[in-house]
C-alpha cells in the first residue's frame, strides 16, 4: 500500500508540468465556452503541422546539446526550397517533393555548419543556438529582400516586389502546394507501396539470377503474392471508396487503431503463449491492452465524443510522416550512432576516453535535427497554404521547443511521448487562449498576450531548473570523486 | 615592425576592424553621395550618447561575473514604468514648478525607475546565484517573458492620464507615447549648439555630459572598495571567495546595478528620441546592448569603461551612417535594419565561440 503510494506521489512529481498544463488548457476550455468540435478540429490541424517539427528537437538534447533553438535555420532552408519550386512553377506532390529535395541538402550543409559553430562554444550552444538564428535570419533577409531581383534576375511580378528587387512578404500557395501532402490519399499509398515492392523484389532477383546466388522463390514469391493481394483488396468498391478519401475520418482511425491493437496483442499471446511456449512472456500486459483498447471503443459511443470524432479528419499522410519520425527516433537510439550520441550527451570526458569522435557525433545530430526542421517546416507551409516569407520561420524554434517543455521534457531529456502530449497541450492552450481572455476580461488581446507569456515564461523556468540542477549536482558528488581540477576551474569562470 | 603590426592587429580584432573599416567606408561614401556630414556626424553623437547609459549597464553585470546581461530589459521596463508614472502624476506640466517641471519630471522617472529595477534586480540576481554558469542563456529568456509579462501589465495598469491611453475604444495604454509634453528632449536641449553655424554639427551637450558623468561615476566605483571586490568576483570568483569576499552578495549588487542602469538608460533613451515605446518594442534591445559594449573590446568575462564609450558610439555610429546612405543606394527594402541584424548577432556568435570547447573534452 505504502509503495503503491510513493508510486503515485513520484508520477505526479514526474509529470507536474503536464498536469498543471492539463488543468489550465481544462479550464481555459470550460471558460471560453466554445464547441468542443471547433477545438478539437483547430487542435487536429495543429497536430498535423507542427508536431514534425518539435519531434526533430529530440536528437540534439540526448546527444547533449541541450535545446537546439537553430532549427530555424532548418526552416530557412525550407523555405529557399519553396520559393525555388514557387518560382519555377511546380504543383501538387512533385512540386512538394522537389522542394524535399532541394530543401535537404541546404539543410544538411546548414546543419553542418551549424555543428561547427557549436562545438567551438560547448556549453553556450543555447544562447549560441539562438544568435545564430537571429544571425542567419539578417542573412536570409540579404537573400530575399536584395539578392533575389537584385543580383539574380528574378521576373514573375507575382512573388517580386513592384520595384523588382526583393520578394513580396506572403507567398499565396494555394493554387501549388497546398494540401500537397495533406491531400494524398490512402489509396495512392497502397499504389505506391505496391510498385515499389514489386519494383524493389524484382529487381533484388534479377540482381541474384545475374550473380549467380542462390534464391529464395518461395519467400520472393510469397511477398510479391502478398503485395499483390494487398492490392487487388483496394478494387473491392467498399475499401476503395474508404482509402479513396482526401483525409481519413478521427472515427475511422480510432477504429483501426483499437482494431489493430487487439489483433496484435492478440497474435502476440497466441505467439508467445502457444506457439514458442515463452515462459518469461507477460500476458497480463497484453490482455489489459486489450481492456484498454476495449474501453476506448466503447467511448466512442458517447454522443459528444462521437460528434467531435465525425467532425474531425486527419490528413492520413502527414499523420504517417509523423509516426515514421516517432519510429525513426526510437530506431535511432538502437543503432551504434544513437548510443554514441547517448554517451556524448551524458558526459563528453568519457565519450572521448571510449574512442568516440566526440566532435564528430555532435555535428551528425545537428545535421539530423536541421534536415529534419526543414522536412516538418515543409509540412507545416503545405498544410498552412501561405508562406509568409520574412516571417515564418521567426517563431518556429520558440513556439516548439515550448511545446516540447510543456510536455514535460527537460534540457536533458525528450521523448517522443512528451513532444507528442506538448504539441497537444501547448496548441490547446494556443487555440484557446483568445477566447478565454475575451470571456474572462472581455479582452482577447489580454488572452493572446498570455499565450505568448506561456511560451517564453516555459522556457525561462525550464533552463533555469535544469540549471539549477546542474549547479545543485557536483556537490553531491563531491564525497564520491572530485572533478578534474580543468573542470572545476572552467565552471567557476563560466 | 610587422611585430608591432601583428600585436596592434591582435589587440584590436578581427571583428572590430571590419566594423571600423565599414564604417569609414560609409562615411566616406555618404560625402559624394550628397549627404550631409556635418548632419550625419550630429546623428552618430546623438545616437551614441542616447544608447550609452544601455551599453554601460552591461559593465557591472560583467564585471561581477554573471556575464552579458541580455536581461536587461527587467531595467528597462522598470524605467518605462518610473517615466509612466511620472507622466501619470501630471508633474511636467505643474504650473507651480516654471521652468523646472520637464526636469522634475525627468528626475521623479529616473527615481522611480531605479526603485523599481532594483526590486527588481535584487530578486533577478537571487535567481542568477542559483543558475551559475547557465546566465546568459536563462537570462535572454527571462527578459523576453518579462516583456511579454509586462505586455499583460500595460492592458490592466491602471493609467488614467490622456496621454497614455488610446483615447477611444482601446484597451491599455498605447504603443508609443510621446514626451513633448513631459521630458522629451531636455537633455538634448540642455546647452545644446551648433558647431559652425546653422548647418553645422549640432552637439547635444548635457545628453554627452550625462552619458560622460554616468561613465565617470562608474569609473569611480569600480575603482572603490566595493567595485574591486566586484571586479575580482567576475575575474576569478575561487580567488574572491579565498580572500573573504562574498561572491553571491557581489554577483546581486552588480546585477542590481545593471538593472538599475537599464532603467535610467531607457529613459535617457526615450527623452532623445522622444517616444516612450511599450509592449514588444524593447524585447531584442538587450541584444544591441551586449552587442555593442562587444564591439568597443569587450569579452565575456572582461569590460571596461573605455570598451562602453567606443562601442557605443562605433555600433551606433555604422546604424545612424548606414541608413541614409542604404536609403540612397537601395532605395527598396530596409538594408539599415538587416544591417543591424547582422552585426549585432554576428559579433555576439564571435564572442561566444571565443569562450571555449576543446575536443578532447
Amino acid at each position: 500500500m505504502n509503495s503503491w503510494k510513493k508510486k503515485l506521489g513520484k508520477s505526479l512529481s514526474d509529470n507536474k508540468v503536464v498536469i498543471l498544463f492539463a488543468i489550465l488548457c481544462i479550464l481555459a476550455i470550460a471558460v471560453a465556452d466554445k464547441p468542443l468540435t471547433f477545438v478539437a478540429g483547430e487542435l487536429f490541424t495543429r497536430i498535423g503541422r507542427n508536431s514534425f517539427i518539435v519531434l526533430a528537437l529530440i536528437i540534439p538534447v540526448l546527444a547533449g546539446l541541450g535545446l537546439n533553438f537553430g532549427i530555424t535555420i532548418g526552416a530557412m532552408a525550407a523555405q529557399i526550397a519553396i520559393f525555388c519550386v514557387v518560382y519555377w512553377g511546380f504543383t501538387g506532390i512533385g512540386g512538394f517533393l522537389l522542394a524535399l529535395l532541394i530543401a535537404t541538402p541546404l539543410a544538411a550543409l546548414f546543419g553542418m555548419l551549424i555543428g561547427i559553430v557549436f562545438n567551438k562554444m560547448k556549453g553556450a550552444e543555447m544562447i549560441g543556438g539562438m544568435v545564430l538564428g537571429y544571425f542567419a535570419d539578417g542573412l536570409y533577409q540579404v537573400l530575399f529582400l536584395f539578392i533575389i531581383g537584385g543580383v539574380i534576375p528574378v521576373n514573375n511580378p507575382e512573388l517580386i516586389i513592384a520595384g523588382g528587387v526583393g520578394v513580396k512578404n506572403t507567398i499565396d500557395l494555394k493554387d501549388n502546394l497546398k494540401y500537397a501532402l495533406d491531400n494524398i490519399s490512402l489509396l495512392t499509398m497502397v499504389e505506391i507501396a505496391f510498385y515499389a515492392v514489386v519494383a524493389v523484389m524484382v529487381l533484388s532477383l534479377l540482381i541474384r539470377l545475374i550473380t549467380k546466388k542462390q534464391v529464395n522463390w518461395k519467400k520472393s514469391l510469397g511477398v510479391l503474392g502478398g503485395a499483390l493481394i494487398a492490392y487487388a483488396l483496394t478494387f473491392i468498391p467498399f475499401i476503395e471508396a474508404f482509402l479513396n478519401q482526401n483525409g481519413i475520418l478521427l472515427l475511422s482511425a480510432v477504429e483501426l487503431a483499437v482494431a489493430g491493437t487487439v489483433l496484435y496483442q492478440l497474435g502476440r499471446i497466441v505467439w508467445m503463449k502457444f506457439i514458442k511456449k515463452s515462459e518469461k512472456f507477460n500476458w497480463k500486459r497484453s490482455v489489459a491492452a486489450i481492456i484498454a483498447a476495449g474501453i476506448l471503443y466503447a467511448l466512442t459511443f458517447i454522443p459528444a465524443i462521437e460528434e467531435v470524432l465525425l467532425y474531425v479528419t486527419l490528413p492520413a499522410m502527414t499523420y504517417l510522416c509523423i509516426i515514421g519520425l516517432c519510429i525513426f527516433n526510437s530506431v535511432l537510439m538502437k543503432t551504434r550512432l544513437g548510443q554514441n550520441m547517448r554517451t556524448v550527451g551524458q558526459n563528453r570526458t568519457v565519450a572521448n576516453s571510449a574512442g568516440i569522435n566526440v566532435n564528430r557525433t555532435r555535428i551528425i545530430a545537428m545535421v539530423l535535427s536541421t534536415v529534419l526542421a526543414s522536412w516538418g517546416q515543409l509540412i507545416s507551409l503545405q498544410n498552412l497554404g501561405t508562406f509568409s516569407t520574412y516571417g515564418a520561420h521567426s517563431q518556429v524554434g520558440q513556439f516548439a521547443i515550448a511545446a516540447l517543455l510543456v510536455g514535460g521534457a527537460s534540457v536533458q531529456k525528450a521523448t517522443n511521448k512528451q513532444a507528442i502530449v506538448g504539441v497537444i497541450l501547448f496548441h490547446t492552450l494556443f487555440i484557446i487562449a483568445p477566447q478565454a481572455g475575451q470571456a474572462l476580461f472581455s479582452s482577447a488581446m489580454l488572452g493572446e498576450y498570455f499565450r505568448v507569456f506561456v511560451a517564453y515564461g516555459v522556457i525561462a523556468v525550464s533552463l533555469a531548473m535544469h540549471a539549477w540542477k546542474t549547479i545543485a549536482k557536483p556537490k553531491l558528488q563531491v564525497a564520491g570523486k572530485s572533478p578534474a581540477p580543468g573542470e572545476a576551474a572552467k565552471a567557476m569562470e563560466e | 615592425m610587422g611585430e608591432k603590426i601583428k600585436k596592434l592587429y591582435q589587440k584590436i580584432g578581427l571583428p572590430r576592424i571590419i566594423i571600423i573599416s565599414f564604417f569609414l567606408l560609409l562615411l566616406f561614401s555618404a560625402g559624394p553621395l550628397g549627404l550631409s556630414i556635418p548632419g550625419l556626424i550630429g546623428d552618430v553623437i546623438n545616437r551614441g550618447a542616447m544608447y550609452g547609459i544601455l551599453v554601460l549597464a552591461m559593465v557591472p553585470a560583467v564585471q561581477s561575473g554573471i556575464g552579458l546581461n541580455f536581461g536587461i530589459s527587467l531595467g528597462i521596463v522598470g524605467g518605462l514604468l518610473g517615466a509612466l508614472i511620472s507622466i501619470q502624476l501630471g508633474i511636467a506640466t505643474n504650473p507651480a514648478l516654471g521652468w523646472f517641471a520637464p526636469w522634475m519630471a525627468l528626475i521623479v522617472a529616473i527615481l522611480l525607475g531605479v526603485l523599481f529595477s532594483s526590486l527588481i534586480g535584487w530578486g533577478y540576481g537571487i535567481l542568477l546565484n542559483r543558475v551559475k554558469g547557465d546566465e546568459m542563456t536563462v537570462s535572454t529568456y527571462v527578459g523576453f517573458s518579462i516583456i511579454a509579462f509586462m505586455n499583460i501589465m500595460w492592458l490592466v495598469l491602471p493609467f488614467t492620464s490622456g496621454e497614455l491611453i488610446w483615447p477611444l475604444g482601446g484597451e491599455g495604454l498605447r504603443n508609443t507615447i510621446g514626451l513633448e509634453t513631459s521630458f522629451g528632449s531636455v537633455l538634448n536641449n540642455a546647452g545644446g549648439f551648433y558647431i559652425g553655424g546653422e548647418n553645422g554639427v549640432y552637439f547635444p551637450t548635457g545628453l554627452v555630459l550625462f552619458f560622460l558623468g554616468a561613465c565617470l561615476l562608474m569609473w569611480l566605483f569600480l575603482r572603490s572598495k566595493k567595485g574591486m571586490a566586484m571586479s575580482a568576483v567576475g575575474n576569478n570568483p575561487m580567488f574572491a571567495r579565498a580572500s573573504g569576499i562574498n561572491v553571491n552578495r557581489m554577483r546581486i549588487l552588480g546585477t542590481v546595478i545593471s538593472t538599475a542602469l537599464g532603467a535610467v538608460g531607457i529613459i535617457v533613451y526615450a527623452q532623445s528620441y522622444g517616444f516612450l515605446q511599450l509592449y514588444n518594442a524593447p524585447l531584442m534591445m538587450g541584444f544591441q546592448c551586449v552587442a555593442a559594449v562587444l564591439i568597443g573590446g569587450a569579452t565575456t568575462n572582461r569590460s571596461r569603461i573605455s570598451h562602453v564609450i567606443l562601442g557605443a558610439f562605433l555600433f551606433q555610429g555604422v546604424l545612424a551612417v548606414a541608413l541614409p546612405v542604404a536609403n540612397l543606394i537601395l532605395p527598396e527594402g530596409n538594408l539599415s535594419e538587416v544591417a543591424r541584424i547582422v552585426i549585432s548577432n554576428g559579433i555576439i556568435l564571435y564572442a561566444l565561440t571565443k569562450t571555449g570547447g576543446s575536443s578532447r573534452e
